[in-house]
């Protein structure tokens, strides 16, 4: 009994709602990453108040978000990993980012300031794979001139969760120690060979906040509105760089979009004199022909509005929007490879 | 159940049933109906479980039971580190909250002052419905900096060094690990268990009591002799009630077990626990196998599950055994 009103009372609700929503207004839908998520509801919030179309998003993970733009239950994906060319192909997807934020080592050691540290990939990778155990190791004081540090445990932080902040943190640590690529590998998750793991940024933080001798790798973000001890880190051009939005936007920028193919690239390890080295953006997937034209056309310029007018709304929460020669690369990209028509 | 329903039953039923014929079998069928319904829903349930780890079962064999490796890159699997942290945790937390609850329910029957009896057990029952994610993050943000500065350092300088046992206390005191995993888990089954026992030692009829501090029993010879046999079906139940949510609990594990899937034999460091890793993993499973182990760990909890509840069943039985003769 209680099942068939349970039941009716959800069909009741559902009729309610759809009496009450206006004629015209559109519900856009979206699922993946939750790195893009705070900004994606902020731009949804402001775009729903200029017009008349919703933008739905989930923020159930990458994986499941190419998992659910895969079976076309939702008109977009956002996946922190790009897919390859070829995947894409495979399954009829456009690819494109949308917004940029950045991947940062924090640590938990007395009388380091924020800033302070220096570290470079390779002693950052052999610190995750457990073969630097002491904050006094020559490879990190070689690092840091005339700074003695602690001769104390260093306790590895990572993600429990799969996540693609651990996405692009891997991914440079395998770009930079073949010993972690060979070892290790990348991925959404994978198995770390030493410390202990955080659910989510927040769990990661609370872990890098409370265990002394701690590092561990956060989004920007949470190092802006936490006050984190971030340490600076060598690029690819030899300079110790400071996570930053100036030097997240000059690894966009030196990037070469201009030769990845779908925009299949990740910005870490960016060439420029400036780039910070572990800079992240998140990939909307939606299908080149898409099932119904009008919705994909209402969902690109929803994205128009984020590129084109929603810089503010990102660097309001620590993002930091694509300089405008990518845009207008995105832009150009939707015109030859989306059919809205 | 049954010794209710015909406790229940009309003094004459031969009339009722003629009279109410097909109401009394249009409530049976759809008692019976809502009866199998729940055997039916957990055995698809099982079968289900089965069925999405059986890749993983297949694929890896008698290997994922006792291998430690989890590689969602290589996609190599195997469950030993969350099994073990799941027994771990489960059983560190039933040596801490069996005594205690026991302590507590005996207290408030036998010992307190009558006017302390209602506030002190509204309290424990408040703490049954605080919600798991509170005790995780109290766990993460309170206990364990205490367990880190005060706990682990004296564990790891004082039973560390034995022999036979050492290695199961030594280890880097970082308050994240399994022992404070399993007392955080203590912590939030003692009020079921505790409540369990209240309400049961306070059935014990006064007239049995009295009896036996008539015949000169101290109070603990009462609790001892005459509470505890009387009431010991239900006090195992209730045991394993707490048990069973031992077992099965994930947000505050999560938050205080470290999420590592390296064995260690060691109680304070990190491990994992197979609710943990489900609940951690299951939405960046992004290979056929990796959600078929995770599936398959699903399985084995529900397994490790039912061995507990059917042991204790068995234990139970014997005890009633024992008993008659």
């Amino acid at each position: 009994m209680r099942f068939t009103r349970g039941m009716l009372a959800i069909a009741v609700a559902g009729l309610i709602g759809v009496a009450q929503s206006p004629a015209r207004a559109q519900q856009i839908t979206g699922a993946g990453s939750t790195f893009v998520y705070p900004v994606l509801s902020k731009w949804s919030a402001e775009y729903a108040r200029q017009g008349s179309v919703k933008i739905n998003y989930q923020s159930i993970g990458s994986g499941g978000g190419i998992a659910q733009i895969k079976a076309a239950t939702v008109d977009f994906g956002a996946s922190d990993a790009p897919l390859k060319p070829d995947d894409l192909q495979a399954a009829g997807l456009a690819q494109f980012p949308v917004v940029i934020g950045g991947v940062v080592p924090v640590v938990n050691i007395a009388g380091v300031a924020p800033g302070e540290l220096r570290l470079d990939g390779p002693v950052l990778a052999d610190i995750f794979l457990g073969k630097i155990k002491s904050w006094d190791d020559t490879a990190i004081a070689a690092l840091n001139p005339g700074r003695t540090l602690p001769a104390q445990r260093i306790s590895v932080v990572h993600r429990s969760d799969g996540s693609g902040t651990t996405f692009n943190f891997v991914d440079y640590l395998s770009k930079v120690s073949p010993d972690w690529k060979a070892k290790v590998g990348e991925g959404t998750s994978v198995a770390w060979p030493t410390g202990v793991g955080g659910k989510g940024n927040e769990g990661v933080a609370a872990y890098v906040e409370r265990l002394k001798g701690a590092i561990g790798y956060v989004e920007y973000a949470y190092v802006v509105q936490n006050k984190m001890t971030y340490t600076l880190l060598r690029n690819a051009a030899g300079q110790f760089v400071r996570p930053s939005p100036e030097s997240f936007q000059a690894a966009a920028a030196s990037a070469d979009w201009q030769h990845a193919q779908d925009f299949s690239l990740v910005m870490t390890d960016a060439p420029g004199a400036q780039a910070y080295p572990l800079a992240a953006t998140t990939f909307i997937l939606m299908y080149k022909q898409p099932k119904d034209a009008a919705r994909a056309r209402a969902a690109l310029d929803f994205f128009r509005f984020a590129l084109e007018k929603g810089q503010d709304t990102a660097k309001s929460l620590d993002y930091v929007p694509f300089p405008d020669p990518v845009v207008t690369q995105i832009e150009a990209y939707w015109q030859a490879n989306i059919h809205t028509q | 159940m049954s010794a209710t329903a015909h406790a229940a039953a009309p003094p004459s039923p031969s009339r009722r049933r003629t009279r109410g014929g097909t109401g009394d079998m249009a409530f049976r069928l759809l008692a019976a109906g809502a009866a199998l319904l729940v055997l039916v829903l957990l055995g698809l349930t099982a079968l289900s479980m089965l069925w999405g780890g059986w890749p993983a079962f297949r694929t890896f064999g008698l290997h994922f039971f006792i291998g430690t490796e989890w590689d969602p890159v290589a996609k190599r699997f195997a469950a030993l580190v969350p099994i073990y942290g799941t027994l771990v945790t489960a059983a560190i937390a039933m040596l801490i909250a069996v005594p205690v609850s026991f302590g507590i329910a005996v207290f408030l029957t036998e010992v307190s002052p009558r006017w302390l009896r209602g506030p002190v057990a509204a309290a424990i029952e408040l703490l049954a419905g605080v919600p798991s994610i509170i005790y995780g993050m109290w766990g993460l943000f309170v206990f364990v900096p205490f367990m880190a500065d005060h706990v682990d350092p004296w564990i790891d300088g004082t039973l560390g060094g034995l022999p036979l046992i050492g290695p199961l206390f030594a280890g880097p005191p970082m308050g994240i690990g399994m022992l404070t995993a399993g007392i955080i888990l203590a912590i939030m089954v003692v009020p079921f268990i505790s409540a369990v026992m209240r309400d049961v030692f306070a059935l014990v009829p006064p007239p049995l009591r009295e009896s036996a501090f008539a015949l000169g029993a101290t109070r603990w010879e009462v609790v001892r002799k005459v509470v505890l046999p009387y009431t010991r079906t239900a006090v195992v139940g209730g045991i394993f009630l707490g048990l069973g949510r031992a077992l099965g609990e994930t947000m505050a594990v999560t938050f205080v077990l470290g999420n590592a899937h390296d064995f260690s034999i060691s109680l304070l460091a990190p491990g994992n626990s197979i609710a943990a890793a489900i609940a951690n993993e299951f939405t960046e499973a992004d290979s056929e196998i990796y959600r078929s182990s995770l599936i398959a760990l699903g399985f084995l909890l529900f397994v490790v599950t039912f061995i507990v509840l059917a042991a204790a069943r068995l234990m139970l039985a014997r005890m009633a055994r024992q008993a008659g003769r």
